[in-house]
């Protein structure tokens, strides 16, 4: 009977091991993603999303996926709900795109892009892929049969990781009527035709405006900080 | 190596970078960017821009068992995220032909994984004297996707557009009175371009076609697109 427990106890006691780990990872990402959202974004100040994406990537580690969760999902909610998904369907679908995150975290190069761009790139294509159910094409990096850059670009000035931060600055400078077009190129499906014609803005005046807008932002990421 | 000269032009780009071109033209810019690191860097801005924008985005709200369900998606492998959730609804993808032997021409991605055998190989349909196709089945009709081959110095009989052509040169060149196309040009028609395209000699001259293209803009400024906008 004691050997019998013997035997049966480390089992017993992996067993629980087993059942306690993921949930009690689980419960500190829950907490660490009610202090993030709860907190305003206090917690992602202090650990950068950059920072938190990398700690997926390498450590797996449910906390700082908790975290991210906390930060985009609500994001890529309102994002999917502006282009015309009901809040059902957003909230399916941001998860989706955050089990994208935690399963290709190892593919981040936070030299290449920020943890914010390259969520909504991945966001963009998950919804052309469920929305729209059309493949999206891209390049292949690593396609032998790719132009490779000659140099390194040397107009590059701006670090990835405080392009973000720089052209949320900027994108607050401009005229409003400018950062309006703006969200809704990238935000809304329509033709600048049909919002040129709600507005009551003249074609030519759409695209000058929102030419005018990508032009002053280029140019931000040129300049040294 | 010569990089591009015509280049799809900003709003295009802004269009692929935000997600709303369909998925003919963008095959299109994609092979193209493939082709021009320039374009690369412009969409890599571009996309930056769109991460901005999430960012400044006002939190929606989650229902309260969002976060639950999603760390216990985590576990679950089945719902693995490494393959596509819903790619069950999507036309399968081509598998990825052999690698084309070296003399032939070097097909770069994602158009590549759009065809079933190297170029050689492919089914070409002869359309007129000197003009073979292969209809690449990709977007709704009156949409056309195609690579089209013309044979050293054939001719285009002259013809204006109904809707939005956009070619990318992937072998040879053609020229027509507007300019001279080579390797990994975008050329963009709009129905204002009446004009009849010339193959070089020297060579077939290959290009991935796409007619009556739905892009999301609309309006009379199409034709400026094709002027390299952005020279350095």
């Amino acid at each position: 009977m004691v050997d019998a427990l013997r035997l049966a106890l480390p089992f017993a006691e992996a067993t629980v091991r087993q059942w306690w780990r993921p949930r009690l990872s689980a419960g500190l990402a829950t907490l660490g993603a009610m202090l993030e959202t709860g907190l305003t974004d206090r917690a992602a100040r202090g650990r950068n999303l950059d920072e938190l994406t990398l700690a997926v990537a390498r450590e797996r580690s449910r906390p700082a996926f908790g975290a991210l969760f906390g930060h985009f999902a609500p994001r890529i909610k309102s994002y999917l709900m502006r282009l015309g998904t009901d809040p059902g369907q957003a909230e399916e679908l941001a998860q989706e795109v955050m089990l994208l995150v935690w399963h290709r975290a190892e593919t981040f190069d936070p030299t290449q892009a920020s943890a914010s761009t390259w969520v909504f790139t991945i966001a963009r294509n998950k919804r052309i892929d469920a929305i729209r159910r059309e493949r999206r094409p891209e390049f292949d990096p690593n396609d032998p049969a790719l132009v490779p850059q000659p140099v390194e670009a040397a107009d590059r000035a701006v670090e990835a990781g405080q392009e973000t931060a720089r052209l949320r600055a900027a994108i607050g400078a401009l005229p409003e009527e400018q950062a309006e077009l703006l969200r809704l190129a990238y935000f809304d499906d329509k033709p600048h035709s049909a919002i040129s014609a709600e507005r009551g803005i003249p074609l030519g005046t759409v695209k000058s405006r929102l030419r005018l807008a990508l032009e002053r932002l280029r140019r931000l990421l040129k300049e040294p900080v | 190596m010569i990089e591009p000269k015509y280049h799809p032009g900003e709003e295009i780009l802004l269009d692929y970078a935000d997600g709303s071109l369909s998925e003919p033209t963008a095959l299109v810019v994609a092979t193209h960017l493939a082709l021009c690191p320039w374009c690369r860097r412009q969409v890599a801005e571009l996309e930056a821009i769109g991460g901005a924008l999430l960012e400044d985005e006002a939190p929606e709200p989650l229902s309260p068992n969002c976060l639950i369900e999603m760390m216990a998606r985590l576990d679950d492998g089945s719902g693995s995220g490494e393959i596509r959730p819903g790619a069950d609804r999507l036309p399968t993808p081509r598998p990825e032909p052999a690698p084309a032997p070296a003399d032939l021409i070097r097909i770069p991605q994602p158009l590549r994984s759009y065809l079933d055998a190297p170029l050689e190989r492919l089914d070409w349909r002869p359309v007129m004297r000197g003009i073979e196709e292969v209809d690449l089945g990709l977007g709704r009709a009156p949409v056309r996707t195609r690579l089209l081959r013309l044979r050293p110095g054939a001719a285009v009989p002259r013809h204006g557009h109904s809707g939005l052509e956009i070619n990318l040169v992937l072998a040879g060149g053609y020229h027509d009175q507007r300019g001279r196309y080579r390797f990994g040009d975008v050329v963009v028609d709009d129905d204002s371009v009446d004009h009849r395209p010339v193959a070089d000699r020297g060579g077939d001259c290959v290009c991935l076609s796409v007619t009556d293209a739905p892009l999301r803009m609309t309006g009379g400024l199409r034709r400026i697109l094709n002027i390299p906008l952005f020279r350095r």
